[in-house]
């Protein structure tokens, strides 16, 4: 299988990573050594082998729905790269 | 730096005190940093708060545990309150957690002294330390070569004995690979033995936490005080911890009686002549030691890597998902509109490595990709785990080289991606199957690089793990060889 210059800007733009030129063109050549390289799992015959979610099966944790409130507010909001009191502050989401 | 039990003997005769000891280390790192740089950030005033509290309290008369006193250092990729934890990202350049993860709290809680904040890998991606996005740190044993990775910072440390014990993380063999590449003891534990909550997520089935440290004894000691039951982490699994460090012996008793495995399928596949011959002369050690030796086949183990290397970049994708510019981390200035500010901050936060990986991720868990990719590496998770089930059905342990080569020259596979990951060919299936595995000295290449071998244990089997390593590690006395920079 071979990933072309397309996938990869598609692929990055579902990571939401900007790559410029260079990095397209060396992320294509490196994401196919890579998906070369995963080629090998079809010499395993896996059919009906049912897959491994995790390596140790732990049964559903369950807790009660209960709420409580979390004492370090600013300790949070002190982290945001931009803040407008007790909100997180982003570019409009919108053109126009 | 003497052992844990020969500092907590000091400290609780009045020997010394906790400061003393702590001080002794940071003058140590002042010495060692600028030629090994183990650590992103060295917290002095932390370490001597810490240990005066351990000094108080042992002035008042209170009894103190074993890591009481003594100094630790942290990979920078657990949470610890007020200070500062980068994950080596730019990422996270000022990202000063508001909370406390559960292995940093159980340490404090313990009265261990924090001296600093260790390197990685930028987000624990990769195997040398050059992904840190910060510096890269230098292998105590040749300054030349890489210390391995992602946990090189924690490992070097331990090394160049700047602090007594470390702890790292491990999804591939992130403790094991650079414990074999610095010469000292590192172990990962079996998934869920150690809470995850606070640690900053790579790949969340196979993320765990383990220690580093230059004898078996201290890892035991460490993984005592680290290991547990913990609501906050919803895999953690609900087990009693034994007293690992109380049943080391000095020999196998009685012999005859406990069963090693060595994996036919990592001999013979490229890895250097003198890790083969070291395993090897390791095991006949073992065997004259009492052990009944066995060669076990894992057809699957080769398969580890490819499997990896869709499953792992998949998780990555999802976690680091969250680096959005908004909550927390860095942000580009230059956005235009929100989506504008997502690409262009995790273009500029992220480095190539982690790129890549997100990326190969998204790939194949991307629409007509999922069954062909992330389906069919979770079946082939299922051999490699069914492999080692059978294994353990015929022995208690198995043994492998940690790693196809002795550490590296910094440069040599920075370019080349599969050259990188091919260094943790033996640790992976670890990960994948959840078994706690560690990684101790057993020789030294011609270049006088050390050489690890690797002990697998069964679910839940640290303690086997560990008293092998440790009969291992009192006969062969490889810990009696130091690095030149400290002679």
């Amino acid at each position: 299988m071979s990933i072309s210059l397309d996938e990869v800007r598609k692929v990055a733009l579902l990571s939401r990573i900007a790559l410029t030129d260079d990095e397209e063109e060396r992320f294509a050549a490196q994401l196919n050594d890579i998906l070369d390289y995963v080629e090998q799992l079809n010499e395993l015959d896996v059919e009906g082998v049912e897959p491994t979610t995790r390596a140790i099966d732990v049964s559903n944790v369950m807790r009660q729905d209960a709420h409580s409130t979390y004492e370090n507010r600013e300790g949070l909001l002190n982290n945001a790269p931009d803040r407008d009191e007790d909100f997180f502050k982003v570019p409009k989401i919108l053109n126009g | 730096m003497a052992s844990i039990r020969e500092l907590h003997q000091q400290l609780v005769s009045k020997e010394r005190s906790a400061v003393e000891i702590a001080q002794e280390a940071l003058n140590h790192i002042e010495k060692t940093e600028p030629s090994v740089k183990s650590f992103l950030a060295v917290t002095a005033d932390h370490a001597i708060a810490q240990a005066k509290q351990v000094d108080d309290k042992i002035a008042a008369g209170e009894e103190i545990g074993p890591l009481a006193g003594i100094p630790i250092g942290i990979k920078d990729n657990m949470c610890t309150k007020g200070v500062k934890t980068t994950c080596a990202s730019k990422m996270l350049e000022n990202f000063v957690p508001p909370y406390e993860s559960t292995v940093t709290q159980k340490l404090i809680d313990a009265g261990a002294v924090m001296v600093g904040k260790t390197n990685l890998d930028e987000f624990a991606m990769g195997s040398s330390t050059e992904n840190s996005a910060y510096h890269t740190t230098n292998n105590p044993w040749d300054l030349a070569c890489v210390p391995g990775g992602s946990s090189g910072g924690s490992a070097a440390s331990v090394a160049a004995q700047e602090c007594v014990v470390s702890i790292g993380s491990d999804t591939g063999g992130s403790i094991r690979q650079p414990a074999s590449f610095c010469g000292v003891v590192g172990m990962k534990p079996t998934y869920g033995l150690v809470s995850r909550y606070g640690l900053v997520a790579f790949a969340s089935s196979l993320d765990q936490i383990g220690p580093f440290s230059r004898s078996v004894e201290d890892s035991a000691l460490l993984l005592e005080a680290i290991a547990g039951y913990d609501p906050k982490d919803s895999t953690s699994l609900k087990v009693d911890v034994p007293s690992y460090a109380k049943s080391l012996r000095p020999d196998f008793r009685p012999k005859g009686k406990l069963k090693v495995g060595v994996i036919k399928e990592t001999f013979g596949t490229g890895a250097d002549k003198a890790v083969e011959e070291a395993v090897e002369k390791a095991v006949e050690l073992l065997q004259e030691l009492g052990a009944e030796i066995q060669v076990i086949s894992c057809p699957r183990f080769q398969y580890g890597l490819p499997t990896y290397y869709i499953i792992a970049p998949s998780e990555a994708s999802a976690n680091l998902a969250r680096y959005d510019g908004v909550k927390y981390g860095f942000r580009a200035e230059e956005g235009e509109n929100l989506l504008d500010m997502y690409c262009k901050t995790r273009a500029a936060g992220f480095g190539p490595e982690v790129k890549r990986r997100i990326a190969v991720g998204t790939y194949a868990l991307s629409a007509g990709y999922y069954d062909a990719y992330y389906l069919k590496a979770q079946k082939a998770r299922t051999l490699i785990k069914k492999d080692f089930e059978a294994a353990f059905a015929k022995v208690d342990v198995l043994i492998s080289p940690t790693a196809p080569t002795t550490a590296f020259r910094a440069g040599e596979k920075a370019d080349d991606p599969i050259a990188m990951y091919l260094s943790d060919l033996m640790t992976i299936p670890v990960n994948l199957a959840g078994l706690p595995a560690l990684s101790i000295p057993c020789g030294f290449d011609e270049g006088g690089m050390p050489i690890g071998m690797q002990i697998i244990g069964n679910v839940l089997r640290e303690d086997q793990v560990l008293e092998v390593a440790h009969v291992y590690e009192q006969a062969a006395e490889w810990y009696k060889r130091v690095p030149q920079i400290l002679a």
